[in-house]
């Protein structure tokens, strides 16, 4: 057992999209350091369904840091600001006693809220759907091994697929830019031999896409990197400006 | 009365006839002239008669039934090899229809045997898949693929997050790359051995085969596996075999093969052969003159309820592990779509098996939400030990002592001990169990008492720092966001947690439950593990049923159910259990009592922890169940849900789920009450051996125990499938 913590939370409210919304004030006292900051979360909502409130409603499921569900802005910084952490993870004993704890949800014009802290990040699901996959069928492959990918190649790949899509990069950047998302899936994807015979195509097609969902420019502020729980590099979108740069030149304009 | 009836891909004829217990059974005359095969009948007949009035026993029935065979049959008939014959007390509802031949020859003959719908007609058919795990995700883009028409269903706010996303430590593959001995047979024998002689061979075998192709699938899209500096995929060993076989991508293996999956059906989104419906809850699955033909969906944002009609409906909703509370499934994880087909008549198989996890992060608090699960593939390389003696137990407990300060001579490394040729390798069942016969001891190491330690020390010394970080980097760091300690300082503290759950539906080899139409795939069905799964095995089975199983055996139910119009959604089976589900929810929303839904969830696992976790008894299991009884009853009266149903409401959605795990556990508690044996996740006190280790009894239990609803309020019928051993010899299993 941990030590115990007494805290306020300014918290977002808004019943559903159309509403306006507010920030209202809740105690959250004998917090164990122990908790993770949802657990904490859960504590607060069962004093509220005691009282006859309705609870906080917030995204989470697998409170493991890896399904990408979670998605909370925490005095300011997606996540809460321990790098390579996703609000899930994030542990009491990162606050001190006494803080004011101001949570807020993603702010993205591409991801509507949909209650309280919940919001719609079906835009992400689109811009893969758009061309982020290797088009291959069931059954139609040749053996894994027969085709050879350097250790150094297959590692970056890795370091890019990480990504779980929560989608922090959007609502830390100032533009609310998606590039650091779609930056590693395009990289992913070309960096193994695989997917080489759609690069161009899903370059465009992705690019394209995230530019109809409404997400701001890259201005590289390195803010996506900051806060990202996967510490996916901003290299990638750099990579990512390159693929697109030489799709053009060999597929012509968009 | 007797009648003959033919079967399409037999040349015989087929008796139908009354049974000595007055169930309608079907059975082969081997003759293929219809008179002869009459004569034949009748004798059936006359002798099954005879058994009933008891002027002969059955026993002496079936004798004499096979004394007719011999005498009308040519010899060489009688003794075709390898006939499927099913023992006397397999239940007629669960015909499992493995195909005939010999094991290795099986699934290449039933996929030439199966129906085929011809590719300008499968867009003519329409099929629901609910769940976009590993399972659902491959099987919707695989039929989608193949040209049927998809609908594809998830909770989640996105496809991309179903829960196989956190399965760490890798998947098993029959690649035997490594060249060390590892073959298709070896992989099904580790399976079948390990899941404790409770599975079926041939769907194991099957699964084994496949397994090489699901690798090839997964590389081809990309799915960045950990290679070798040659460029070829690296592997690593993992519990319950001795060979090296199980291939992964850092310890975020779920994640990539699910993140594969997702883009395959992501491209078939895009192209508008799946329609994609998230945030949507199935609440009931809606059957039509007997088969299984739509569901109603609750849309998690806008409340709005719906119904959806198609020629199929495939369940991939994972496992029960929640009905725990504290596991180490996702927070969302839920039983309601299994649970709602079984009381719409789907046979729901060996509920009570269920796997502890060894190597989870012990609990902390009360508050605990969900437990975190550190993967298997650490057992590779660190040691379980605690001390020989409780009273440094206790000093560590108190904090006097620090674990690195206990001598070498104090520890007590008991799987190495105990298990010398498989170590700390041995399979999740006996690690798990090893960790709480030691604690019950006293010799726990954290302040519950409830905790052992996993320690890096002899791996660091050996390969250095860095080896041990570039193996298991990710996974130090989360036991350290967690725990707030450095697992290269001082040694991880792990105890085990619920994590999978081995039942699931009865289905049979087509994956098809007892009620046509409905399919169930991945961890909701029962099918492949047992009593207990090997490490690396879900991701397996999971990707086989959805990328090269499903595709095959659902062409069978389809191309004889035919193509026509889907059922109107608007007939009365559909509005019926639209009805239902309202009267559901208006029911939970107007209780208004005391209680929310949490304290329920919470008091529910704590009486299946203790009654029915890692060990069970019987006067336990009988106290659960009465316990159940009384905590449904408040919950009904007691239940505390705010907010409206038309909005995005998730106390309502906590509610629904904990509804049915209410329900749910009291079937667990009968299962593991009937099955009076121990075998692997299922350890009865009652049957151990002198030395605790878990004692079967395959002359009474080698079955599948599969229960009925029989409507609310009455007690559900167990039938039984019995299992046959042709290839692998049941023995105890050993891994001393």
């Amino acid at each position: 057992m941990g030590k115990l913590l007494n805290l306020k939370l300014r918290v977002w409210r808004q019943d559903n999209a159309e509403d306006s919304g507010r920030f209202e004030e809740y105690d959250a006292k004998g917090v164990d350091t122990d908790m993770s900051f949802l657990e904490m979360l859960d504590v607060v909502n069962e004093d509220l369904l005691e009282d006859g409130k309705e609870p906080i409603a917030f995204d989470s499921d697998c409170r493991e840091g890896i399904c990408g569900t979670c998605s909370m802005v925490i005095n300011g910084t997606p996540h809460g600001g321990q790098k390579g952490t996703t609000a899930c993870q994030l542990h009491m004993r990162q606050f001190s006693d006494g803080m004011t704890i101001t949570i807020e949800p993603w702010r993205a014009s591409a991801f509507p809220v949909q209650r309280d802290l919940v919001v719609n990040r079906s835009a992400f699901d689109r811009i893969q759907q758009s061309g982020g996959f290797i088009s291959v069928r069931s059954g139609s492959v040749p053996d894994a091994n027969a085709t050879p990918v350097a250790k150094e190649d297959a590692d970056l790949a890795m370091d890019a697929a990480q990504c779980i899509g929560c989608g922090a990069c959007v609502a830390a950047c100032k533009n609310a830019s998606a590039m650091l998302f779609v930056a590693a899936k395009l990289s992913h994807l070309s960096l193994v031999p695989q997917g080489q015979p759609e690069r161009e195509r899903r370059a465009l097609a992705m690019v394209q896409k995230m530019d109809e969902e409404g997400f701001g420019s890259c201005t590289v502020t390195g803010s996506c990197e900051a806060v990202c729980p996967k510490e996916i590099s901003l290299d990638f979108i750099a990579r990512m400006n390159r693929e697109y740069g030489m799709a053009l030149i060999r597929k012509g304009t968009v | 009365m007797a009648s003959l009836t033919k079967k399409e891909n037999s040349p015989y004829w087929f008796c139908c006839f009354t049974a000595p217990d007055g169930t309608r059974t079907k059975r082969s005359t081997k003759q293929t002239d219809k008179d002869k095969a009459l004569l034949v009948c009748r004798e059936y007949e006359k002798a099954a008669s005879d058994a009933k009035k008891l002027v002969l026993t059955e026993n002496q029935a079936k004798k004499v039934i096979s004394d007719i065979k011999e005498k009308v049959l040519p010899r060489v008939e009688v003794v075709q090899k390898n006939i499927v014959e099913r023992p006397p007390y397999t239940s007629p509802l669960l015909n499992s229809k493995i195909p005939t031949g010999p094991i290795e020859e099986k699934w290449n003959k039933h996929k030439f045997d199966l129906k085929l719908v011809n590719p300008a007609n499968k867009r003519k058919y329409e099929v629901i898949v609910v769940g976009s795990g590993l399972a659902g995700a491959s099987a919707a883009a695989s039929l989608a693929e193949l040209g049927y028409n998809v609908n594809c269903f998830c909770y989640q706010d996105s496809p991309r997050r179903a829960h196989s996303i956190a399965a760490q430590g890798g998947i098993n593959a029959a690649k035997n790359y490594q060249n060390d001995g590892d073959s298709v047979y070896r992989l099904f024998y580790d399976t079948v051995k390990g899941g404790d002689y409770r599975s079926r061979e041939a769907n194991v075998y099957r699964l084994a085969q496949v397994s090489v192709n699901i690798i090839d699938q997964c590389a081809a899209q990309g799915v960045p596996f950990a290679r070798e500096y040659g460029g070829l995929l690296a592997n690593r060993s993992f519990g319950g075999a001795q060979v090296s076989r199980t291939f992964y991508a850092r310890g975020q293996t779920g994640q990539q093969l699910l993140l594969g999956a997702y883009s395959a059906l992501s491209r078939q989104i895009g192209l508008g052969k799946v329609k994609m419906h998230t945030r949507t809850e199935l609440l009931d699955v809606v059957l039509v003159d007997g088969q299984a033909k739509g569901i109603v969906v609750r849309n998690m944002v806008t409340g709005e309820i719906s119904r959806h009609s198609a020629h199929a409906v495939v369940l991939a909703t994972g496992g029960y592990g929640n009905v725990f509370y504290l596991s180490t499934n996702a927070m969302g994880c839920n039983v309601t779509a299994t649970h709602r087909a079984y009381k719409r008549g789907a046979a729901f198989a060996n509920p009570c098996y269920t796997q502890i996890h060894p190597t989870c992060i012990p609990v902390s608090g009360d508050h605990q939400s969900k437990l975190t699960l550190m993967s298997e593939s650490l057992r590779n390389d660190g040691r379980v030990w605690v001390p020989k003696s409780p009273s440094i137990s206790e000093k560590i407990r108190n904090g006097e002592l620090q674990p690195s300060n206990v001598p070498e001579a104090e520890r007590d490394y008991y799987l190495e001990r105990k298990y010398p040729s498989f170590g700390n390798l041995v399979p999740r069942d006996v690690a798990s169990r090893n960790s709480k016969e030691v604690c019950d001891e006293g010799r726990g190491v954290v302040s519950s008492g409830l905790g052992v330690y996993l320690d890096f020390s002899d791996s660091i010394n050996r390969m250095g720092e860095a080896a041990v970080r570039e193996r298991y980097g990710n996974l130090f760091d989360m036991y350290e966001k967690i725990t707030g300690s450095n697992a290269y300082q001082n040694p991880m503290t792990i105890y085990p947690a619920v994590h999978y759950t081995m039942g699931g539906l009865w289905v049979d080899y087509n994956l098809m439950s007892n009620v046509p139409g409905l399919f169930a795939i991945g961890e909701a069905n029962f099918s492949d593990h047992g009593a207990n799964r090997l490490g690396a095995s879900a991701l397996m089975q999971g990707l086989a049923d959805g990328y090269f199983v499903l595709p095959y055996t659902i062409g069978e139910y389809l191309a004889e159910s035919g193509w026509g119009d889907c059922p109107d959604i608007e007939s009365s089976e559909f509005l019926d259990a639209e009805k239902a589900v309202r009267n559901r929810i208006n029911k939970l929303l107007s209780i208004k009592g005391k209680r929310t839904p949490t304290s329920f969830h919470r008091e529910l696992g704590k009486i299946m922890w203790e009654n029915c976790g890692m060990s069970r008894n019987e006067s336990g299991l009988k106290s659960a169940i009465s316990k159940l009884s009384e905590l449904r009853e408040e919950f009904w009266g007691n239940l505390n849900v705010p907010g409206e149903k038309e909005s995005l409401n998730q106390s309502l959605e906590l509610a629904g789920r904990v509804s049915d795990f209410l329900e749910f556990g009291q079937l667990m508690c009968r299962d593991a009450l009937q099955r009076e044996e121990s075998c692997g996740g299922h350890f009865r006190e009652e049957h151990s051996t002198p030395e605790g280790e878990a004692k079967r009894d395959d002359e009474n239990f080698a079955f599948v125990g599969a229960w009925e609803h029989k409507g609310d309020g009455n007690e559900p019928v167990l039938h039984k499938e019995a299992l046959e051993y042709e290839e692998v010899k049941m023995t105890q299993r050993s891994y001393k």
